[in-house]
């Protein structure tokens, strides 16, 4: 078996240094790196991640709002992007999927894989960072604020999903307290 | 999804091949006869460049193995290598697992695959898997143990293995790596190995997480969608909104002035009334260097489209045209499935009969990730990646498009985001080769959702006229069921010789040989729509029907529900079951699946005010399954406060996988059942977007599914495919439980708010 990537080298587009005020560039941050966008406003974020950056974690799934397949932080808050005008992101800072993790996965991660929530896995990295929202704001959601993500997913893995943030909630309780023996 | 292709070769004898890589590595694969024949070393040493495999030891000890099947989300990847790594006696933890490409090649006999078959289609995996891979991985062990044997002098039969070790009789052990070069020089052996006996499983029946967990979870693994080559363009396609639509005028002036928009070229679809083996429809592509350009250039076409011969159809037309089929007087339209006894007399002689109508509306795939397609037309090569279902017809069609040689044409398969048998068809395949042959660089074709639900190969639409006789004991001694339906097999070239009932009805399908005098006939209706196979073809309408209707002839008979199945199914037999998932219905298989469920959720206690129980279970391509549900439905709202689903599919591999393909059978059937329809006016679809084709959100969906694996031991079965049928009507016969509302309409959709 030869061992041939489905995809070919993604080329580099190099991250370019954020420009000053000028009127026909976006200088926004994308999950730490600063870039400078310099084409047609009106295109949403989620072209600009796969067709320009080719972060392509972040899936197309209607392109009106409704499923949140394409869902990113700004600022740390859900968005969709397929709804996200480049315009409206000067200064802003975007974290996608590939940015989520730290040194470490990000404890929605882990519990995903532990609990072996993706199946098809299209949806999951929606799912993923409207969870890490929710935790944000909720570090230990019940059932009824889990029940408000209302991204889709055709697989239906929503039982899984569930236990995952659930479990998530435990492993970032479990982190903290590591840290906290530590220090 | 039951596929002509597969069927057609149950099972193809196929020998074992083996040779070294490069690297030095340990290689076994599988070739079929046809590729054997034609060359003349049979069953010699290969080049592994030109041949394929499945398991590769590396001399370091790490086993990488090759998994075949297109990963659609039914857990293949991870299945099917699992089988080769408990005959090779292999830890799972250290194997890695490599996605094979699409395995063509040319014989003098014809084309043949290197890998087997590659389709994912009718749960038919892991069934062909549970013979071929478990072979492979026999076969690559008994090389091992042979050349440990002349290794360390000792016969092969004091040897034995254990997690990637030969272990000698005083308890030395030789890594696998340490083998692998005296291995690979050997012939492979000339009988099939004797496999392992199920008591003596490690990897398989364990729970082994999903192969690409880390990476999707990540955001790295990559989708058909999600794949770009250097100077892609990237095309949207403008469709005829009607089938058979022809374009009578275009005008591209202002598209191609969009920025970024490098070419506008049109495409052709099938010819009125021919069968839909290319694209779908004509249309004009959009090709642009970014995919929002490309939306917009779409949206400053101006077409004029002709609409084709059925631009009048509704779906208040196909209603109206099935209420006049199933009229008496129509009987002798009516084309005979199976016929037992003599239904009319039985009927005469009844006490009672009882009668009810069900339909269920066209249905759409709405794959989370959209048809799309990277592919590379050249003079004389062809690369395409994409999400597939169907590999082979792939290659064939674009060979057809092309005429670009079936050898020349490489086919990368990633992850696909969802199947549910719209990948069966390759209309997407060939409009992205009819586009690329037009264009000098490599196209990503992109569908948008609007284009996916409007441009489908739809589940087919049926009413179901449904009779059962009772005697005077009270026994079911007639049963008959009249399908309107605008049949599957409709269009379709591979099937021409098919029965027009193949892929809407299945002539076994129970209560068929359990009831003395039996009629199960289609009517077909006239509809332009596109049909195909959708997650459990035949099974996601009939069991709607026959599972609803027991129901309502255990209220007319004041019986338990799940007393009246267990008392048609009766003792514990094998029926005979022609066509997919045959040959053999096991009823005792039937009841003990309905028994479980009723079990677990607790059958014989009095629910909670406003609550109800419903229960059902069909056989679906040699699975059994049941769900029992309980739910309320206070003031038309349908909560579901539990949710169970037992299921046997024989021999388990990975009860992880299975449980998680139960769960999201049930989920898609409550989906389904609740929301989900695709409706038609002046000839063309109504919904276009999860707006108007709400697939279940978290909120609505149970919050868990309990799932009760019953492990028979007999041959397996798949998975997909089982989990949905019986969820649909369990769903509704709770309903009843619970409201004494029967729908007999599927999806329920504000129904019952109007009512309750
Ligand atoms: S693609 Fe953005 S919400 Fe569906
Ligand atoms: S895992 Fe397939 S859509 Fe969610």
């Amino acid at each position: 078996m030869q061992a041939t990537p489905i995809h070919p080298a993604k080329p580099p587009v190099a991250p370019t240094a954020a420009k000053a005020d000028d009127d026909k560039t976006v200088p926004l941050r994308i999950n730490g790196r600063a870039y400078s966008f310099d084409g047609d406003e009106t295109m949403p974020l989620l072209w600009y991640l796969r067709d320009v950056l080719r972060l392509t974690g972040t899936k197309f799934g209607c392109g009106i709002g409704a499923c949140g397949a394409c869902t990113v932080l700004v600022d740390g808050k859900a968005q969709r992007a397929c709804l996200t005008p480049m315009k409206a992101l000067a200064k802003r800072e975007v974290t996608t999927i590939e940015g989520l993790a730290g040194s470490e996965l990000h404890p929605l991660q882990q519990a995903w894989v532990e609990i072996d929530v993706p199946q098809c896995g299209y949806c999951q990295a929606g799912q993923i960072i409207a969870a890490a929202d929710l935790l944000k704001r909720t570090p230990n959601p019940n059932d009824d604020e889990i029940g408000k993500i209302s991204n889709l997913c055709r697989c239906g893995t929503y039982p899984r999903i569930r236990k995952a943030i659930k479990r998530a909630a435990e492993i970032t309780r479990e982190r903290a307290a590591r840290e906290g023996s530590k220090s | 999804m039951s596929k002509d292709r597969t069927i057609a070769n149950p099972s193809r004898r196929r020998f074992l091949v083996v040779g070294a890589a490069a690297s030095g590595a340990l290689i076994v694969g599988w070739r079929t006869v046809q590729a054997q024949q034609a060359l003349p070393y049979l069953g010699a040493r290969f080049e592994p460049v030109s041949l394929g495999v499945f398991v590769r030891i590396e001399k370091d000890g790490e086993v990488i193995i090759g998994a075949r099947g297109c990963e659609i989300g039914q857990g293949v990847k991870t299945s099917l290598p699992m089988l080769i790594a408990e005959e090779l006696d292999i830890d799972w933890t250290r194997v890695r697992v490599e996605q094979l490409p699409y395995g063509y090649i040319d014989t003098d006999k014809g084309p043949s695959d290197k890998y087997g078959d590659q389709g994912a289609g009718g749960s038919t995996s892991i069934p062909t898997a549970w013979k071929d891979l478990r072979q492979a991985g026999a076969a690559a062990r008994w090389l091992l143990l042979v050349a440990a044997s002349a290794k360390l002098d000792i016969p092969a039969g004091q040897l034995r293995t254990e997690s990637g070790s030969v272990i000698a009789p005083d308890g030395t052990r030789t890594l696998y790596g340490d083998l692998v070069d005296a291995a690979s020089k050997l012939d492979p052996p000339t009988e099939p190995r004797t496999l392992k006996k199920p008591e003596e499983f490690k990897v398989v029946g364990k729970p082994a997480p999903t192969v690409d967990a880390r990476e999707i979870v990540t955001g790295q693994t990559q989708y058909g969608i999600d794949a770009y080559l250097a100077e892609t363009l990237i095309a949207v396609v403008a469709r005829s909104p009607w089938i058979d639509g022809e374009i009578t005028s275009l005008d591209d002036a202002e598209a191609r002035r969009v920025p970024g928009v490098k070419d506008i070229v049109r495409i052709t679809g099938p010819k009125p009334g021919d069968a839909i083996d290319g694209a779908l429809a004509d249309g004009v592509a959009v090709l642009a260097t970014s995919t929002w350009a490309a939306l917009k250039g779409r949206e400053k076409l101006k077409i004029e489209w002709k609409p084709g011969a059925f631009a009048e159809e509704s779906t208040e037309s196909l209603r109206r045209q099935a209420d006049e089929l199933l009229k008496p007087a129509n009987a002798d339209k009516a084309v005979a499935v199976r016929r037992d006894g003599d239904v009319d007399k039985a009927r005469k002689a009844a006490r009672k009969t009882i009668e009810a109508r069900y339909g269920v509306p066209f249905l759409a795939h709405a794959t989370m990730e959209p048809p799309a397609a990277l592919i590379h037309v050249e003079k004389d090569k062809v690369l395409l990646i994409a999400s597939l279902q169907d590999p082979n017809g792939a290659s064939e069609v674009i060979n057809a498009v092309t005429g670009i040689a079936r050898s020349k044409i490489e086919i990368r398969m990633p992850r696909a985001g969802g199947g549910f048998g719209r990948r069966l068809k390759n209309d997407y395949i060939a409009e992205a080769a009819l586009i690329a042959r037009q264009a000098d660089k490599p196209v990503k074709l992109l569908w948008t959702r609007e284009d996916d639900i409007r441009h489908d190969f739809y589940r087919p639409f049926c009413v179901f006229q449904m009779a059962a006789s009772l005697d005077r004991k009270n026994e079911v001694s007639a049963w008959s069921a009249h399908c309107a339906a605008t049949p599957r097999n409709h269009r379709d070239r591979g099937m021409k010789e098919r029965p027009l009932w193949n892929g809407t009805l299945a002539p076994d399908d129970f209560p068929a040989g359990l009831v003395p005098n039996f009629d199960l006939s289609l009517l077909p209706l006239e509809s332009g729509q596109p049909r195909g196979w959708w997650r459990a073809p035949v099974s996601n309408a009939t069991a709607f029907a026959v599972q609803s209707f027991i129901d309502e002839i255990a209220v007319a008979l004041k019986q338990d529900p799940l007393a009246l199945r267990l008392k048609l199914l009766g003792e514990p037999r094998e029926l005979p079951y022609h066509g997919h998932g045959g040959p053999v219905f096991d009823t005792g298989r039937m009841a003990a699946v309905l028994n479980a469920a009723a079990e677990r959720i607790g059958w014989k206690r009095k629910p909670e005010r406003d609550r109800g129980l419903g229960i059902a279970g069909h056989f679906t391509f040699g699975g059994y399954a049941a769900h029992a549900f309980e739910v309320s439905a206070i003031d038309g709202n349908v909560v579901v406060h539990r949710a169970v689903c037992a299921i046997d599919v024989g021999h388990v591999v990975n009860p992880l996988g299975l449980e998680a393909q139960m769960i999201g059978g049930t989920i898609d059937g409550l989906s389904t059942a609740l929301n989900l329809g695709i409706t038609l006016k002046d000839g063309k679809v109504q919904q276009s977007n999860f707006g108007d084709y709400p697939l279940l959100r978290m909120a609505q969906a149970p919050i868990d599914v309990e799932v009760v694996i019953i492990d028979s031991g007999k041959e397996p079965s798949g998975a997909g495919e089982m989990g949905l049928p019986s969820a649909l009507p369990a769903l509704t016969n709770a309903i009843y439980a619970a409201t004494r509302v029967r729908i007999r309409e599927l999806p329920i959709g504000d129904q019952l708010r109007k009512i309750l």
